[in-house]
């Protein structure tokens, strides 16, 4: 129970143990431990930003939709332009062409009724001709009443 | 056992008595026993020696293992043992210094595992070790803080690191000041030394009996204990004594549990606190 040179030896034990301690023991362990803090505290900010980021992200998304939303409502809105156009388009073309055969129907016919008058008036003009020889009995100089005829026949 | 073939007083001073080993010229005649200082209390030494050697062995295998990202049980009991020193200190310590958390830490578990030997049952050891060298009268303490050179060492190295950094801070004319004339100003220079005197002396003094009496004292309650079943009862009275001396044994070290976890730590604040007004400039 009195202090004698166990003391000593103690002291010694002490010192070493202490040494030993902060090389196995708390030098490794704590600076393992800072080490974890730091990881924690790093991916805890990591996450934070990705979260910011994919806000950031989500808002970008959301306006390049709008953006896709309007251009395909413009788009359409031009392609509908375009299509009632082409329509219009084609019916005045349409009634051009219709008016146009019309025309030429109309000229056809005129042309044709033309000619069938011509016809008739010749035959008519020949018919005058032999029945004027028959009442008259006698020959006619055709060629020597040819401008009286002329004008007779323009007269029918 | 061999209380039952000795008195009570006899009893309890065989087991306060360390396994000594000294000169053959300092042996005492008449008691047999080590006197004079160059005696070495091997029981002490041995059990301290291997419970360190347990610290830096454990160690030693957790440092070759350490996980960063998923600690395992061991690990993270002795990180929570690493944080709450390293709370402590930071609590209770100005400024930074790299020894002190390693200081601190030793004396925590270093104080604790040597205050643990004292719940083992106090004759088994002693017993066995009777036992095995064959001599029923043979010494053996196994609790090394009740050996007063223990706590005396580690308060001694404790004040020494004082001495050290008091010097080292305030230099040595700061040193030689907070002597001359602290507290009472330079009017009263031998006052004041003998006061700050008294002052620095009394923290390795309080740091020592502290461990040393609270340690030395819960081994003799044990003792006492241990003597109920043992010397008081013989024959039928066992069947009324022997369950008694359970209750107190039981009882006692559940307490002692907490006595020895706190003595543990507060040698370790204290030695804390000590370092950190040692490293105050203004005190």
């Amino acid at each position: 129970m009195s202090i004698n040179a166990t003391l000593l030896i103690q002291i010694i034990a002490f010192v070493l143990l202490i040494w030993f301690v902060n090389k196995v023991l708390w030098g490794p362990l704590s600076k393992l431990m800072e080490d974890r803090q730091k990881k924690i505290a790093d991916g805890l900010s990591a996450a934070e930003k990705g979260k910011h980021e994919l806000e950031l992200a989500e808002q970008r998304a959301k306006e390049v939709l709008k953006d896709a939303k309007s251009q395909a409502q413009n788009i359409l809105g031009l392609a509908e332009k375009r299509g009632s156009e082409i329509v219009e388009d084609a019916k005045v073309k349409a009634a051009e062409e219709a008016d146009r055969i019309k025309a030429s129907a109309h000229a056809e016919i005129e042309q044709e009724v033309s000619r069938a008058r011509e016809e008739l008036r010749k035959e008519v003009a020949a018919l005058v001709v032999s029945g004027a020889e028959k009442i008259l009995n006698k020959e006619v100089d055709a060629a020597a009443h040819n401008n009286m005829l002329e004008a007779l026949v323009k007269s029918i | 056992m061999s209380a039952e073939k000795m008195g009570t007083v006899e009893y309890i001073q065989h087991h306060l008595q360390n396994a000594s080993v000294c000169s053959a010229d300092n042996i005492n005649a008449t008691t047999g026993l080590c006197e004079g200082f160059w005696t070495f209390n091997m029981d002490t030494i041995i059990v301290s020696f291997l419970l360190g050697a347990l610290m830096i062995f454990v160690s030693a295998r957790l440092g070759k293992q350490l996980e960063t990202g998923k600690p395992g049980g061991f690990q993270n009991f002795v990180e929570s043992i690493l944080d709450f020193v390293a709370t402590n200190v930071r609590d209770a310590f100005p400024g930074h210094n790299p020894l002190i958390a390693p200081l601190a830490l030793t004396i925590f578990i270093w104080v604790w595992l040597m205050n643990f030997m004292d719940l083992i049952p106090v004759d088994l050891v002693p017993w066995l070790y009777q036992l095995i060298i064959g001599d029923p009268h043979a010494h053996l303490k196994i609790v090394p803080t009740t050996d007063l050179n223990t706590s005396l060492a580690m308060a001694v190295t404790v004040f020494a690191l004082i001495l050290y950094y008091n010097i080292k801070i305030k230099g040595l004319g700061g040193f030689l000041k907070m002597f001359l004339f602290h507290p009472f100003g330079k009017f009263f220079i031998p006052v004041n030394v003998v006061m700050t005197f008294i002052e620095e002396i009394s923290k390795p003094l309080s740091l020592a009996l502290r461990l040393f009496g609270n340690l030395f004292a819960g081994e003799l309650v044990f003792l006492l204990i241990a003597l109920i079943g043992g010397t008081l009862a013989v024959g039928a009275a066992a069947l009324f004594w022997a369950p008694l001396q359970i209750l107190l044994d039981f009882g006692w070290l559940v307490f002692h549990l907490l006595v020895i976890t706190l003595q543990a730590f507060i040698f370790m604040v204290l030695t804390i606190v000590y370092l950190g007004m040692a490293h105050d400039e203004g005190h």
